[in-house]
């Protein structure tokens, strides 16, 4: 979890017909945020779905995605190493909390069961394992997303607003929580919102759509 | 690989045996048919066809049954969903969907002549002393030639398909989003449903409607049950002529055929055409803005319509069930004289058997049909691409009607030299299985959020990895429920099972079919019965799993 | 992979394309028990009555005891179905391998059937059994829909037009045509007669006709050599006064037999009739009719009919379907058939004696002995009588 790496986006530009709706070159270093901002329309989950490799087919993108200097662009998604954490904490709701956890751990990680009662620890939640992921609070659904997120030891993250839907009050917390821990893990991130109060939590380079 | 084959070979599987049936049909109808002697082209079947005496009246029954039958079932589901919606009777029916759509249809037609006949159960109820009868009257009720018995029974059993295709469809369209939205305007609450929800209900439930007047305008058990006998309808006329002593009959037989696929596509112009008059209605209607004149009446009709079909069904079904267990039942006695076991001690031994057979038929076809209709929509999926425009071949089974192919298909599998195996009838029954299990999972599954399956990829897991599991587990409901839907469309095919088996493979419907042409209603209640205990198993498990699976988990509870 | 699949289905192509051996000669009667030691038979028999299924299930075991042959009773609704078949593997080419051995066949089906080439034989007068007949006595085991069966159907059955009431509401039953149209315009809508072209409603028509025409010659003559209209004109004139009174004033007719039968016991009919004596007895025993139901022949005499097997022309196991329609001939299966808990059919051909075994008491036995002492008079039909 301690790995560095690093995502480079070389003139990326995405294109919806003749339209231009992304140009992007920047480049994110180990433990690394960058916020991508912009009004709802103008690109931004465009820009995550072709980095994640989910874009759709009538769009064209140009450039190239390089992570750790390998061009990424060709590969399928689950080949990436791109984590995603999404608006919703997205628990898949026929797995328990641990069975979410665990469905984040390679499958090559030998024993499962002391590493996701670790994790569960790291984010306060120890003896939640069996418990139905419905039952859980919004703060604790998104501790567990991050959680998830980080035992698939990803090398590099993107961020689409997990923020959002959060209340006020917790959303400063879990906004510490998610950006201490990619930073502690040497993510290179890219974080697409609307929200300026995001940005400034995530305190890297801000770059407006 | 295999994925992207998925929309080829179903559409392959499906289209051959129907247009090879066709032509096969086409042929004597033209007056070629070698084995009986037909080694020309010519006319004659056709000239034979429009002579016989009331093929016209044939024509017109049809084609009426079927429109008005699905107008009735679709207007009675509109009502009921627009009126009822989150009332205590509407968790009553939807709990009874299943269990009605697991009644086949012959036996729902039984049930409901013996109700409604001069001798039936409301008769002996109310008699003697509403109505004074000692003796059945002389009225003509079921066979009636106008055919509205047949249509009641057709009612009876397409308003719950209709129904189960609505509520999976309904989850989309957020309704009540959308009433909340429109009552906070001022509409009154069904009103709201009307103008807001059902516009866009309509298109999604399209094609189930258009298999029901398919079905409506052709069905061959139901009208031999209900229907007009001078003349019956043309589908039961086709039949009777092919089941002809006189073998030159056959080629007007043929010829019938065709012309009953011409009086289906007509039915379906016809309602194309009724569409486009009802849009243009409602369009001016809700332009208006009207919030209240009619609600009342809207919603009485709603909730008054579907109990009465329902209890109608199962007061059917339930006269059925006594008839199973009767002793003599002199009219106008509400009961019978006694009760006795012995048509079932009878009908248990030879039970085994077609019960085997028929649920090997029903899973395999069944399984077969999933693993198909799983296939072609995970590559939708996959490719990102819009439904595949062929895959509306698929529906082809459900629209062509089965009188006018089969007969057909049987030729063309004896040219094949493929014997009446257990196989050959799978291969038939996937012909209808796997479009109402297609219809019943697609919604579901092109509805299913996108991003679960990306979240599954982005943490690492495989395109397969992530269909198994998430995607599946995630979608058991609606897998399980079209599972049961094809269950029970297998279970009830009768012609398919007795022409691709050449008779030799036995099903409880087969052996009811056979059985109920000695018209012994004792006989009929008990198999009908079985018949319908099979599909509703299904059901059950469907309905039940997902249920005792997720006890602990509540997210998956509301999954439709 | 086309080129795979036609690799494959050559040799399936030849085997088909061999010619099978000859068909087996039923005058080697050795040779042909031979033959049919360890065979499939599959019998495509009507199925609608579970009297008659449990007949032929009795059959089937016997014949496995005595012969190996493994016999199927294929159930179907209407022989059409299994006449359908036949013709599906003509069209399609199928010389001997086809699907059905054996038919419970009768008048109009096998004369098309004979007529198109579709039957195996001549084999019945072949089969040691059929002597029992004694045809010479019985001309009726060897024509059938006035066509001389010429040994391409074997019989095994014998039934007889018997009108049966509900005692408790009928007194006195119209004993002839005549009185039956009487009987009928005194009680509006308490009788009918299934629609054409059913089996049961031709044969009410063909005995209408017989007991209403003066002279008998031209029934039994071919239609073109008579005068139709005017021969049949008196039982026109005879549906038209009848009509009126018959159940829904004859605008609606039951489809079949049974159907008449169900119609009975709902009590919409009084008086009704059937093609199996012993029907009305076993119906009574399954509830569907009340006891009080008591069954008679007209005093004029009704028509007799005898129901046959025949085997395809394309049924791969002709040494077994005639070892079973041997077997069905024997005095054993005959005489099984007439126990009343069995099926109670009455085999008319044999002994007097033998047909005391059925038990005396019930109420129809007075009409099976009738139809032994009565002589055959299997009528002609006109062709195609339009319904009611």
């Amino acid at each position: 979890m301690n790995a560095t790496h690093r995502l480079e986006l070389r003139d990326i530009c995405i294109q919806l017909g003749d339209q231009v709706l992304v140009e992007l070159d920047a480049e994110i270093g180990p433990g690394e945020v960058l916020t991508v901002m912009g009004p709802s329309g103008s690109g931004k989950s465009t820009l995550l779905a072709y980095l994640a490799g989910f874009l759709a087919p009538e769009f064209r993108a140009r450039g190239r995605v390089l992570l750790d200097g390998q061009d990424i662009g060709s590969l399928p998604a689950e080949k990436r190493g791109m984590g995603l954490l999404f608006q919703d904490p997205l628990l898949f709701p026929h797995l328990s909390v641990a069975g979410n956890l665990r469905f984040g751990l390679p499958r090559s990680v030998g024993d499962k069961v002391p590493r996701v009662e670790d994790a569960l620890a790291q984010i306060n939640l120890s003896g939640f394992g069996d418990r139905d992921p419905a039952t859980l609070s919004g703060g604790q659904k998104a501790r567990v997303a991050l959680m998830r997120l980080l035992l698939s030891a990803p090398c590099a993250v993107l961020l689409d607003e997990p923020f959002s839907k959060l209340d006020t009050h917790l959303r400063h917390e879990i906004r510490r929580l998610v950006f201490d821990r990619l930073r502690a893990a040497g993510l290179p991130s890219l974080l697409v919102t609307h929200d300026r109060e995001d940005a400034d939590d995530a305190g890297g380079r801000v770059i407006e759509l | 690989m295999m994925l992207r084959l998925a929309p080829v070979l179903i559409v392959i599987l499906l289209v051959a045996p129907i247009l090879g049936g066709l032509t096969m049909a086409l042929l004597p109808a033209l007056g070629y048919l070698p084995a009986l002697g037909g080694e020309s082209l010519s006319l004659d079947p056709w000239r034979a066809l429009f002579a016989e005496p009331g093929i016209w009246r044939s024509v017109a029954v049809s084609l009426a049954s079927g429109l008005i039958a699905t107008a009735v079932s679709l207007a009675v589901v509109l009502l009921y969903l627009a009126a009822a919606t989150g009332s205590r009777l509407d968790r009553w029916i939807r709990r009874l969907v299943s269990p009605l759509l697991s009644i086949p249809h012959a036996a729902a037609a039984f049930g409901l002549a013996f109700l409604i006949a001069p001798s039936g159960l409301i008769a002996r109820l109310a008699s003697p002393g509403l109505t004074g009868w000692e003796r059945p009257p002389d009225l003509l009720i079921t066979q009636d030639p106008w055919g509205l018995s047949l249509i009641a029974g057709l009612v009876i059993k397409e308003i719950p398909f209709l129904l189960l295709m609505s509520l999976a469809a309904l989850p989309q369209l957020d309704p009540e989003r959308r009433v909340a939205m429109a009552r906070s305007l001022g509409y009154r609450p069904t009103l709201a449903w009307w103008k807001v929800v059902a516009p866009s209900l309509y298109p999604l439930i399209r094609l189930p409607v258009f298999a029901v007047i398919a079905y409506a305008s052709s069905v061959v058990d139901v009208a031999m049950i209900l229907g007009p006998t001078l003349p019956p309808t043309l589908a039961v006329s086709i039949l009777s002529w092919f089941s002809d002593p006189d073998l030159d009959m056959r080629f007007m037989a043929s010829a019938g055929a065709i012309l009953q696929l011409g009086v289906t596509v007509t039915a379906l112009a016809i309602w194309w055409g009724l569409e486009r008059l009802v849009a243009r209605l409602m369009g001016g209607w809700i332009a208006r803005g009207g919030r209240c004149q009619g609600e009342t009446g809207l919603h009485v009709a709603g909730k008054l319509w579907i109990l009465l079909v329902t209890v109608t069904a199962f007061v059917g079904i339930a006269g059925l069930a006594i008839h199973s267990v009767a002793g003599f039942w002199r009219f106008p006695a509400a009961l019978p004289e006694s009760f006795t076991s012995a048509h079932w001690v009878r009908a248990l031994p030879s039970l085994a058997g077609p019960i085997a057979s028929t649920a090997l038929i029903a899973l395999v076809s069944t399984l077969l049909a999933l693993a198909l209709a799983l296939a072609a929509l995970e590559n939708e999926q996959r490719t990102g691409r819009h439904p595949s425009r062929a895959l509306w071949l698929l529906y082809l089974p459900l629209i062509v009607p089965q009188i006018a192919f089969l007969f057909g298909l049987v030729v063309m599998m004896e040219q094949l030299g493929t014997r009446p195996t257990h196989a050959l009838v799978i291969f038939g029954h996937l012909l209808f299985v796997l479009p109402y299990v297609f219809l019943s999972l697609s919604e579901a599954y092109r509805r299913f959020d996108p991003r679960w399956s990306r979240l599954a990829l982005t943490l690492g897991a495989s395109h397969n990895g992530a269909f198994w599991r998430v995607r599946l587990p995630m979608l058991l409901a609606p897998i399980l429920t079209a599972l049961a839907v094809g269950l029970a469309v297998s279970i009830g095919q009768y012609l398919p099972t007795q022409l691709l088996g050449a008779g030799r493979i036995t099903t409880v419907t087969t052996e009811a079919v056979s059985l109920a042409s000695g018209g012994n209603r004792r006989v009929i209640g008990v198999w009908a019965l079985v018949q319908a205990c099979l599909p509703l198993a299904g059901f059950i498990i469907a309905i039940g799993l997902p249920r005792l699976l997720w006890s602990n988990r509540r997210a998956m509870q509301g999954v439709p | 992979m086309p080129i795979r699949l036609l690799a494959a289905a050559a040799p399936i192509a030849l085997l088909l394309s061999c010619p099978v051996a000859a068909a087996p000669d039923p005058t080697d009667w050795e040779a042909v028990l031979d033959e049919a030691h360890g065979q499939n038979v599959y019998w495509y028999a009507w199925a609608g009555d579970q009297r008659t299924n449990g007949y032929i299930d009795w059959v089937a075991g016997r014949v496995e005891e005595r012969f190996d042959i493994a016999l199927t009773h294929v159930k179907i609704g209407d022989t059409a179905e299994a006449v359908s078949r036949v013709l599906a593997e003509k069209q399609a080419g199928n010389q001997d391998d086809g699907n059905v051995d054996l038919i419970w066949i009768n008048g109009e089906n096998f004369a098309t059937m004979k007529a198109n080439d579709l039957l195996f034989g001549p084999f019945a007068e072949a089969l040691p059994n059929f002597a029992l007949t004694r045809p010479e006595h019985n001309p009726e085991v060897v024509t059938d829909f006035t066509l001389p069966t010429e040994g391409y159907e074997s019989p095994w059955g014998r039934a007889q037009i018997t009108f049966y009431y509900d005692s408790d509401e009928v007194q006195a039953p119209p004993q002839d045509i005549h009185a039956l149209l009487e009987w009928a315009e005194a009680n509006p809508g308490r009788f009918t007669y299934p629609r054409i072209p059913d089996f049961t409603g031709s044969t009410f028509l063909k005995q209408a006709l017989i007991a209403l025409t003066d002279e008998d010659e031209p029934l039994y003559a071919p239609v073109d050599e008579s005068d139709f209209a005017a021969v049949t004109a008196p039982l026109w004139d005879y549906l038209d006064a009848l009509h009126p009174h018959l159940w829904r004033s004859g605008r609606q007719f039951p489809a079949t037999g049974p159907e008449m039968r169900s119609l009975m016991g709902d009590g919409e009919l009084s008086l009704a009739f059937t093609f199996y004596p012993s029907e009305p007895a076993a119906a009574v025993a399954d509830y569907e009719l009340p006891p009080s139901t008591r069954s008679y022949v007209l005093d004029e005499g009704t028509l007799g009919n005898v129901h046959f097997v025949a085997i395809p022309y394309s049924s791969p196991h002709k040494a077994g379907a005639m070892v079973v329609a041997d077997f069905l001939l024997s005095p054993e299966a005959q005489a099984h058939k007439q126990d009343l808990d069995v099926w109670g059919i009455a085999p008319c051909w044999m002994s007097p004696a033998s047909m005391t075994t059925a038990r005396p008491s019930s109420p129809w036995t007075r009409a099976t002995r009738r139809c032994c002492r009565q002589a055959p008079c299997n009528g002609h039909s006109p062709n195609r009588t339009p319904a009611g």
